[in-house]
């Protein structure tokens, strides 16, 4: 098992090093860069930008910048960040927290709601419940995200119930500890809703289907035969065979996921990565670009690797060796 | 011998060389019409595909329908509420008829509209309004309905500088419905190509052709749209910016697609059906694209139905953040944008419609999709045999 973790994490250093270059060749080629801003500003003097140019190399062809930015890379220097006016990997290293924050408290909630109400309904096939949740599931699936996050958002400003967007109150900095853990909850209500919702709905279907489909199985008939209780069959020979495929499906999700927080905290306020990128291009900030491309890599190459090693937790028929 | 017997000759040729193939059971259908009689019982589908009919139809004919142009702004009538349409008699007929808005402001210097009772403007069909392309050919200035001068009908409200809602979501259709056709064609042509290639060919070819497919893969598709988007300046013409996003779209979606094409026909190559054309010296062009891509033909329109939402709402999603389509061309995204300011909503409830369309929209594809799933589905028909 071990020498899989390894031998995985090392086959994914050049899936990212091809990731960076592919990342850094593309904003290259898009043209200004965020220089130009700079040298229409006239309190900036040229000497100053001349100066930033040399530092960071950006005099220097694409190819030569981008084997510095390498050498860098191997300090955990990402370089730094011309908007935010601090190194990458500070300005990265809160936002990533904020979308880890999101994306697990969606990946809990979505598996957490998600697979029971599967099995709920497919107990309960072609009756009322399970016609009902196939509607929401259905609506789930076809609402999109950003108009689910702008709906909301909307309904909690007529009811004032929860906080329009952001991740914290106006006062957070005065409330005492456990009072700034309720109010960060409280914000990532909305954003953990509207990433979750589709994830909720795909996957409920499927845990429903597979259910479903092991419930035919000949060993589930032998074990009606045998005369075991219906609650044991269903939770016991029945779940776990259900449920190994969609651990599967989990690195699948986790891209979207991400994907969705993104749009979400754009939306939302909520900030994290995908906000801070959406700045970042905007303003061709290319360490900050390349940093957080960087970092979406790597989550969904750890989320991937993680569901793999579960797999092979959980089912016995999967070795690594 | 005129027209009409010639084809009626064809046509018994026709049947007669059918019939030597289908002497055994005279009513063999192929596995596509089994399909489509299937899909032909699928109510909730068939209903999915009648309102996308509807949409697309009125997509085309945009121009006619709508009864102003995506940029006629009336900038005195920012916010106009949705008109009131009232039904009742008028000179001895009876119509349906509006009234002309006026409009006061009240202590916080807010537009307060309402209905100026002292004149009907009945609702004329067939109105004639401003002059178009009707379908890009005919120049006329036919609308399918509208009132007179001075007053303007509002059907979903205006916008924030005086734009009929209901005009651009009609315009913005355009832009939103067939960015998903041609995006999902360019992807899967792509898709099909590679994954047909990896999987014929196997080994090297192979190899270098996931790992590609895994690159793309390995990053978000939010964050690989938004740094793709970046490459371009800004600044775009809003044609440009149309095939910028279509590109960018197929670039991220074709990956996806070339994987399970690749596992499909990795198991086909071995096939005796591929081996004998190979015997018989048929290209390997020839052989992917006659042989192995027709067999999977049922996966890929179910797939192209499923995928083609995304499409949809990644232009939206682009349009929305202001990446996209730009004021004053619309899409339904761009629209959306509106609406992104939430307190707006409260005041000026209507800004939100076009998402009903992209919601309307995603679920009829997805209606559609699961239909057709089901009709190709071959193993519902070994249940049924059963």
């Amino acid at each position: 098992m071990k020498t899989y973790i390894i031998r995985r994490l090392l086959i994914s250093i050049p899936l990212l090093l091809a990731i960076s270059f592919i990342t850094f060749l593309f904003i290259q080629l898009a043209p200004g860069d965020y220089f130009d801003t700079l040298k229409l500003n006239p309190q900036i003097s040229p000497d100053t930008i001349k100066l930033y140019e040399t530092k960071y190399h950006l005099d220097k062809p694409w190819i030569i910048q981008y084997l510095y930015w390498l050498k860098n890379l191997l300090r955990f220097d990402l370089g730094y960040s011309f908007t935010q006016m601090n190194p990458v990997t500070k300005v990265i290293k809160s936002r990533l927290l904020n979308t880890l924050l999101l994306s697990i408290s969606s990946l809990l909630f979505t598996w957490f709601v998600a697979i029971p109400l599967g099995i709920f309904c497919a107990v309960r096939q072609h009756r009322f419940w399970d016609k009902l949740f196939s509607g929401f599931s259905f609506i789930g699936l076809s609402i999109p995200s950003f108009f689910l996050a702008i709906l909301l958002l909307y309904l909690a400003s007529i009811t004032g119930i929860l906080p329009v967007g952001g991740m914290r109150s106006p006062n957070f900095e005065e409330l005492s500890f456990f009072l700034k853990i309720i109010d960060i909850l409280k914000h990532l209500i909305i954003p953990t809703l509207v990433v979750s919702l589709g994830a909720i709905a795909s996957l409920q279907r499927i845990t429903r289907g597979n259910v479903l489909e092991v419930l035919r199985q000949r060993y589930i008939l032998t074990a009606r035969a045998k005369g075991l209780p219906e609650k044991r069959i269903l939770y016991v020979h029945t779940l776990k065979n259900a449920l190994n495929p969609l651990i599967t499906i989990f690195g699948y999700h986790l891209s979207d996921i991400l994907s969705g927080a993104a749009l979400t905290e754009i939306i939302c306020n909520w900030p994290g990565l995908g906000s801070i990128m959406l700045t970042a291009v905007r303003s061709q900030d290319i360490y900050l670009v390349m940093g957080t491309m960087l970092m979406g890599g790597i989550m969904l190459i750890l989320g991937n690797l993680i569901a793999d090693i579960l797999l092979a937790k959980l089912d016995p028929r999967i070795r690594y060796e | 011998m005129n027209e009409n017997q010639k084809s009626k000759i064809k046509n018994q040729k026709l049947r007669t060389q059918n019939s030597e193939h289908t002497t055994q059971n005279p009513k063999v259908k192929t596995p596509f019409q089994i399909a489509l009689s299937r899909l032909k019982k699928h109510k909730i589908a068939l209903f999915g595909f009648w309102v996308l009919v509807i949409l697309y139809l009125s997509a085309i004919l945009a121009d006619f329908i709508a009864p102003y142009s995506f940029d006629n702004e009336q900038r005195e009538d920012a916010y106009h509420p949705p008109t009131k349409i009232h039904w009742g008699k008028v000179n001895k007929r009876f119509c349906f008829y509006i009234y002309k808005y006026e409009q006061k402001f009240d202590e916080f210097y807010r537009r307060i509209y309402f209905e100026d009772k002292s004149k009907i403007y009945p609702i004329k069909f067939f109105y004639k309004g401003e002059s178009h392309k009707l379908l890009g050919i005919f120049r006329t200035n036919r609308h399918l309905f509208g009132v007179d001068e001075p007053a303007r009908i509002y059907l979903f409200g205006a916008d924030s500088r005086g734009r009929d809602l209901f005009s651009r979501i009609l315009y913005g259709s355009r832009v939103s419905l067939s960015i998903g056709l041609i995006g999902v064609s360019i992807s899967f042509l792509l898709g099909m190509f590679f994954g047909g290639i990896a999987g014929y060919f196997g080994g090297k070819i192979d190899n270098l052709i996931m790992r590609l497919c895994e690159i793309i893969m390995m990053v978000p598709g939010f964050y690989l749209m938004l740094t793709l988007r970046a490459t371009f300046p800004p600044n775009l013409s809003s044609v440009q910016v149309y095939f910028l996003i279509v590109t960018i779209l197929s670039f991220i979606g074709w990956a996806g697609l070339a994987r399970v094409i690749r596992g499909m026909a990795l198991p086909l190559r071995e096939k005796e059906f591929v081996l004998s054309a190979r015997a018989s010296g048929v290209s390997h062009i020839k052989i992917i694209y006659r042989h192995i891509l027709p067999n999977l033909f049922s996966y890929t329109i179910v797939a192209i139905t499923l995928s083609i939402p995304g499409y949809i709402l990644g232009e939206s999603a682009l349009s929305l953040i202001g990446l996209g389509i730009q004021d004053p061309y619309a899409s339904w995204g761009n629209l959306l944008s509106d609406a992104m300011a939430i307190n707006e909503i409260q005041n000026h409830p209507w800004i939100i419609i076009p998402g009903f369309f992209i919601f309307i929209t995603v679920s009829a594809f997805n209606l559609l999709g699961d239909g057709l799933r089901d009709a190709f589905d071959p193993h519902r028909t070994q249940m049924g045999h059963r």
